[in-house]
């Protein structure tokens, strides 16, 4: 039995009300739910506040570089497809730096989990805007307001056909939790974009903001409906919807490989016969 | 200086079918037991251009390319025009006779279109050629079949048929050309270029990841890769990007394989901060730079040994590396494994420093001694065990144990959450997470540099060719070996004695392996494939010396022993 006491209690860098608490409060509900061990897990992340997510709970970890982590978990994944590996960062990291390897990853379909803890603004470096935030969006570096259109990771994910597009909201844990396991338990690369507040720099999208606008699907919402899905992916404002928004089964990135899953690349030995069989086919 | 070589020139646009032709011809001289350096020469197009492809053959050791050519095979006139003026005084042109051409009694003009239909009046070049040269007809024709055969029966057939008869047109025309003397060696070597034998080294190493961003002139070594991975088992993947590559490479040896990437300088210059990544986390990478001539973008499709100071700094922080600079063929199989061994064994990341010029030049080798080659194993780094396992773990040596995720430190399956594997870009703490104390920052930066001096131990020393106690010693690095070994035998007399130290291990220098050699020679030169000679600068950087003079070539082709010959 797997019990939450095993990913333990860490004390955070995180500030007091910050969303990254619950998210991982969320994940570590979602690991025992799932009977996952904290030895089977690997966590890979980049660089952020949400980056650090990984540290606080008791698994194994990378943490890489800033925008990296898609390419690493898929990496990990591929030489190792026992593990349970998921990406977990945050939308600055994930959708800016990382921008190139997210929409790869969606291409390549690695079974990899990816959770974006999206706070609409750069938390670490001190309140600049991200690449989901709103248009208009002042800070102090954007004393204008940031002039961009935002990014809109869900829809984007939709319109490539990825595999597993979801929304979470930090501020209902348990609906989050479930989200995880979906995420997890799907098979091929998942989408978890998760709406957080940041206490100290985003006082526009704070908790009550997305309290009174996130609306869960109806249950008898179709996510494999594709239409549908872009539509809901593309409501914001009023109304935001969280839940899984598109499923869509395709073939997964390390199956490309049959030999990946005979297991670990590290257990697996060069056949020295064989070598010297491709060495012939030089003379 | 007596001939103890031909210089075969096959040029034309691409696009012509210069490199098949030029393929059969190299893989027939060596089955049939010649020597070869084959030197290419292209353009950064698809189609058109002038493209050249050199074979220097002979039933001697040669190592190196030259610039004299004894039969020039024109696949068009402009091939005539530029090329005329590097003809051998007894040198012959081979044209087809519908290309309008002055007579001139070293132009052989013949009658490709007579002999076969368009479509294969290459191979009727490759049996003039061999015929000139004085090859058998069936041994050439067998080497084509084995080239054809995936072609199915038809064009196999057409092929040899055309080669028939452009060799009986050489023969009955009883063209005067001095044959090659009778090879001597074993007809059993293989015949492979830099690039194929850095990636059959990576597969001997037992390499189980690769990645990579296409980039002149590094792709082929995943082309050779993609020939065999299936049957090898090696993960073999495309990247988005060179930044996703060397990360998707650190990624796969973190979870346990041996894992390599191959690029150029632009290529290089975006996968430094994951470099700097995998010296900090401590999980080696093998990291192929192919170099060819920038800045920037450069001449994509030439050569050159311009980023010895890029791929020595690249990456930012401090933390150990080592830089192979393989000199030829066998040293790119030998060297590439070595460079898995070194960054498996000290968990940094690892440099094979080549170039265009090696990486495209076929050579005739012995067939490698597997028996000498034991792949590397992941799972053996596992003395001075710790319960939780700790990723730094600090050692006298500066060498953590390592340990896989899911799996314990020997590889098994682990069973409990003792077993984690945690690692950190940020400055960490023994067990992997992040950390801002200073004492830590201090101990881990010293353990990350104790490395160092286990890499030191074991770098490979510069290998010395020529007189003891030379007058003139060159000092060179790399692919430029060959070319400054034969330079020195030219210019060796009674009177003056020359020696070559070569270095194939280009990081770190280990002082007393050479110091010696050159300050005990009258005149020191450094022969590099750059414009501001910086291997010598790292020379005197690490010991003080100033190499006396220096050869260098920057117009993007090779180094030829004509070249420093002339420049003495």
């Amino acid at each position: 039995m797997v019990t939450l006491a095993e990913y333990g209690e860490y004390e955070t860098a995180w500030c007091p009300g910050c969303g990254n608490h619950s998210i991982l409060k969320a994940m570590k509900q979602a690991l025992v739910a799932l009977k996952l061990e904290p030895h089977q897990v690997l966590f890979v992340s980049g660089i952020g506040q949400a980056a650090k997510a990984p540290h606080y709970l008791n698994a194994n970890v990378f943490n890489g570089l800033h925008g990296r982590s898609l390419p690493v978990a898929t990496g990990a994944k591929i030489c190792n497809p026992e593990l349970t590996v998921i990406a977990e960062s945050g939308d600055g990291c994930s959708y800016g730096e990382g921008g190139n390897h997210f929409l790869a990853a969606i291409r390549r379909n690695p079974n990899i989990t990816m959770v974006v803890h999206n706070n609409q603004v750069y938390g670490l470096t001190k309140g600049q805007a991200s690449p989901t935030s709103e248009t208009g969006f002042v800070t102090k570096n954007q004393p204008k307001g940031a002039f961009s259109e935002p990014f809109n990771p869900v829809e984007i994910a939709v319109a490539m056909n990825a595999g597993f597009v979801a929304r979470g909201f930090s501020g209902r844990i348990d609906h989050l939790a479930g989200l995880i396991q979906e995420a997890i338990k799907h098979k091929g690369f998942s989408l978890l974009d998760v709406l957080q507040p940041c206490v100290s720099f985003n006082k526009v999208n704070t908790f009550g903001w997305y309290d009174q606008r996130c609306y869960n699907l109806p249950d008898d919402y179709d996510s494999s409906n594709r239409q549908e899905a872009l539509i809901r992916a593309e409501e914001w404002g009023e109304r935001i919807p969280v839940g899984v928004l598109y499923r869509n089964q395709r073939p997964v990135y390390e199956e490309n490989f049959p030999f990946v899953m005979n297991g670990p690349a590290a257990k697996t030995k060069v056949d020295m016969r064989k070598v010297s069989g491709i060495l012939d086919l030089y003379r | 200086m007596k001939q103890k070589s031909r210089n075969i020139l096959v040029a034309g646009e691409a696009g012509q079918g210069l490199v098949t032709l030029s393929q059969i011809l190299t893989k027939a001289l060596v089955r049939a037991g010649y020597y070869l350096v084959v030197t290419q020469s292209y353009q950064s197009r698809i189609r058109g251009g002038h493209n050249s492809y050199a074979l220097r053959v002979s039933d001697q050791e040669i190592i190196a390319p030259i610039e004299t050519v004894d039969l020039l095979i024109a696949l068009d006139q402009k091939s005539i025009d530029i090329h005329m003026g590097e003809l051998a005084p007894s040198g012959l042109v081979v044209v087809d006779e519908n290309i309008s051409s002055k007579d001139h009694d070293r132009i052989l003009r013949a009658p490709f279109s007579k002999l076969a239909d368009n479509k294969f009046s290459n191979s009727v070049a490759l049996g003039m050629v061999s015929a000139l040269l004085g090859l058998k007809e069936n041994e050439t024709n067998e080497t084509l079949r084995s080239f054809f055969d995936k072609h199915g029966a038809d064009a196999t057939e057409h092929n040899m048929v055309s080669c028939s008869a452009g060799f009986d047109w050489v023969m009955r025309r009883g063209v005067d050309f001095p044959k090659l003397a009778p090879p001597n060696l074993q007809k059993d070597r293989l015949t492979l270029n830099g690039n194929e034998a850095t990636a059959l080294g990576a597969i001997a190493a037992g390499m189980k990841f690769f990645c990579f961003y296409p980039m002149s002139p590094a792709t082929s070594i995943a082309t050779a890769l993609a020939e065999h991975s299936a049957e090898i088992e090696i993960a073999l993947e495309q990247a988005e990007d060179e930044i996703s590559a060397i990360n998707m490479a650190i990624g796969a040896s973190f979870s346990g394989a041996p894992s390599m990437v191959a690029t150029s300088g632009g290529g290089f210059a975006l996968m430094t901060e994951a470099v700097s990544l995998s010296g900090m986390t401590e999980t080696p990478v093998v990291i192929v730079v192919a170099q060819r001539p920038g800045p920037s973008t450069g001449l994509p499709t030439r050569t050159e040994q311009a980023d010895l100071e890029f791929v020595l700094h690249g990456g930012h922080g401090e933390f150990p590396r080592a830089i192979f600079a393989p000199g030829n063929v066998e040293q790119a199989f030998h060297l590439t494994r070595s460079a898995f061994e070194v960054a498996n064994r000290y968990n940094t990341p690892v440099f094979i420093l080549t170039d265009q010029f090696l990486a495209d030049s076929y050579r005739s080798v012995q067939c490698f001694d597997l028996a000498s080659v034991n792949p590397i194993d992941p799972c053996a780094n596992s003395s001075a065990e710790t319960d939780p396992h700790l990723t730094y773990f600090l050692t006298e040596s500066g060498v953590s144990p390592r340990s896989f995720p899911g799996m314990t430190t020997n590889c098994v399956r682990a069973s409990s959450s003792q077993e984690l594997v945690v690692a950190d870009s940020d400055e960490h703490t023994q067990d992997g997470h992040l950390t801002e104390d200073f004492l830590i920052r201090i101990s881990m930066v010293e353990k990350r540099l104790r490395k160092f001096q286990g890499i030191k131990s074991e770098c490979v020393p510069p290998d010395y060719i020529g007189d003891s106690e030379p007058d003139l010693l060159f000092i060179c690095w790399g692919s430029s070996r060959g070319s400054t070994i034969e330079a020195a035998e030219q210019l060796k007399t009674e009177a003056t004695r020359v020696g070559v130290l070569h270095f194939s291990q280009v990081w770190p220098l280990v002082p007393e392996t050479f110091v010696k050699k050159i300050t005990s020679a009258k005149k020191t030169i450094a022969v590099e494939s750059n414009a501001t000679a910086q291997f010598a600068r790292l020379i005197r950087r690490e010991t003080g010396i100033e190499i006396g003079a220096s050869i260098l070539r920057y117009d993007g082709l090779p180094i030829t022993p004509e070249y420093i010959v002339a420049r003495i």
